[in-house]
């Protein structure tokens, strides 16, 4: 291979004039954490919704939790981004839908939103699997406390409910990271992009996408190291995980 | 809002979003899952070999393409295939391979390292006495996995297999990032050379969604079936 390694790149001043190739790396990667983070919040708490509506009796919610899961399920991610970005606020009234392409950031909020969605529906998935794995005598025994249907949930099924799925939400928290780097086909300059634009300009292609596999590669660690901490806080004495 | 929204854009590029965009999803999603099955049976294989430096590899393998989002994957191939080629045939330059044959390329690779954690989890699912019972007929290892294990692990993780290529036919529009026309490819082309953005998503969406939630369904049946069987 006779490619002409050149590290020192990253230390060049971009084209455009906003720094050092390293400057706009470092921006998209903080980008691409805050787009994960806050997208991830957003998938919580409806996933959270979502899973534990499919987890009430009633022929309704069923039909609504299930076709939004599916709906947000079966198309593709990248197609979902198109459709908050590009369709959105052409469905919407005029005046709503010219406010909203006129947003300074608006791939970005369209990033969340959208990765928000998509995750939740996963996310829904996973929660109702861990109130259904709980026995249902933690149910009944709640219920025959006196407690409300809601606090039974609130105090009984869902801290068990949330501890058991811990591992699954890390691996969707990483998906979810990962995915952010697909709105970069909407104009959002996370590290991918940041990568990629390195590589039109300094034609450095091996360094440019380097720095972005190192950067996700420590996300991944990261996290699965913060995981463990966090699933160590909490695992409940007595609890099947707790013996470990 | 939808006042004006024009069902004839759709009509008259029907032919060609299925014909040229459609046919190339379908190719890579076929492809890429017939051959990433393979290799990814192939790295289960090494990845559960007693050979530290072979499963090593394998395990090192999966675990960074997984780590590892798709987009930047695909930019990685597309710019490295024509160094590694030229590494390979020894030719003086970067060979051109296109878009097309590195986009297969890295579907498939990409791919094999997903097969390669439901294999493994499959071939890790066949009891113990299987393979007992496997050397005690006089069959070697080798044997014992192509005629006793592998069949098997396949027929309990068919399910899991065909959903991951449910995804996989999602993850194909991200060619998208090449300008490669697939079938979003395709529509996109139409909806910005028409303006017709509104019409040619939402058909294209619709699509999508009809074609995966048929094959999720089918996925289902398919696992109700297998669960009852055994």
């Amino acid at each position: 291979m006779n490619y002409n390694w050149n590290w020192s790149a990253f230390l060049d001043a971009t084209p455009e004039g906003n720094g050092t190739y390293l400057d706009t790396l470092i921006q998209g990667g903080v980008l691409t954490l805050w787009t994960a983070l806050i997208s991830f919040a957003l998938a919580f708490v409806l996933g959270s919704i979502i899973g534990i509506l499919r987890t009430l009796p009633g022929r309704r919610i069923g039909a609504f939790s299930v076709a939004y899961v599916e709906l947000f399920r079966n198309i593709p991610l990248l197609m979902q981004m198109f459709l908050w970005y590009f369709v959105l606020p052409e469905a919407l009234p005029a005046d709503i839908g010219r406010w909203i392409k006129g947003l300074p950031d608006g791939s970005f909020y369209t990033a969340v939103i959208c990765l928000g969605f998509y995750t939740s529906s996963r996310m829904a998935e996973q929660v109702r699997a861990g109130i259904l794995a709980l026995p249902p005598g933690q149910k009944a025994a709640g219920l025959a406390l006196g407690l409300s249907r809601a606090q039974t949930y609130r105090y009984v099924l869902l801290p068990m409910a949330y501890r058991m799925i811990l591992p699954p939400l890390t691996s969707e928290f990483l998906n979810n990271t990962k995915n952010t780097s697909v709105a970069l086909t909407i104009g959002l300059l996370e590290i991918t992009a940041r990568a990629r634009a390195m590589q039109e300009f300094s034609f450095q292609v091996f360094e440019a996408f380097a720095a972005a596999t190192v950067f996700y590669l420590a996300i991944n660690m990261i996290s699965v190291q913060v995981m463990h901490i966090v699933e160590r806080r909490l695992v409940v004495p007595g609890s099947m995980a707790g013996g470990k | 809002m939808f006042s004006n929204f024009d069902f004839g854009v759709i009509a008259s590029s029907f032919v060609y979003l299925f014909r040229e965009g459609m046919t190339f999803t379908m190719t890579v999603t076929i492809f890429a899952t017939i051959i990433g099955t393979i290799l990814g049976t192939l790295l289960a294989i090494m990845r559960l070999s007693g050979i530290w430096i072979v499963s090593k590899i394998a395990e090192l393998y999966v675990n960074l393409i997984r780590s590892l989002p798709l987009v930047l994957i695909i930019f990685w191939f597309y710019f490295l295939v024509p160094y590694v080629g030229q590494w390979i045939t020894g030719s003086p330059r970067p060979v051109q391979v296109g878009a097309v044959a590195s986009t297969l390329l890295t579907f498939t690779l990409f791919e094999a390292a997903y097969f390669a954690e439901i294999m493994r989890a499959g071939i890790q699912s066949i009891p113990k006495g299987q393979k007992a019972a496997g050397q005690a007929l006089g069959l070697n290892s080798t044997q014992v996995m192509i005629y006793i294990t592998l069949p098997q692990a396949f027929r309990n993780m068919l399910p899991v297999l065909l959903t991951q290529t449910i995804i996989l036919f999602q993850d194909t529009s991200l060619v998208y990032v090449l300008s490669i026309t697939d079938f979003l490819g395709a529509a996109s082309k139409v909806a910005h050379r028409d303006g017709r953005l509104v019409e040619m998503y939402l058909f294209a969406a619709l699509i999508y969604f009809l074609i995966s939630l048929a094959a999720s369904v089918y996925v289902r049946q398919l696992q109700r079936r297998y669960t009852i069987a055994r």
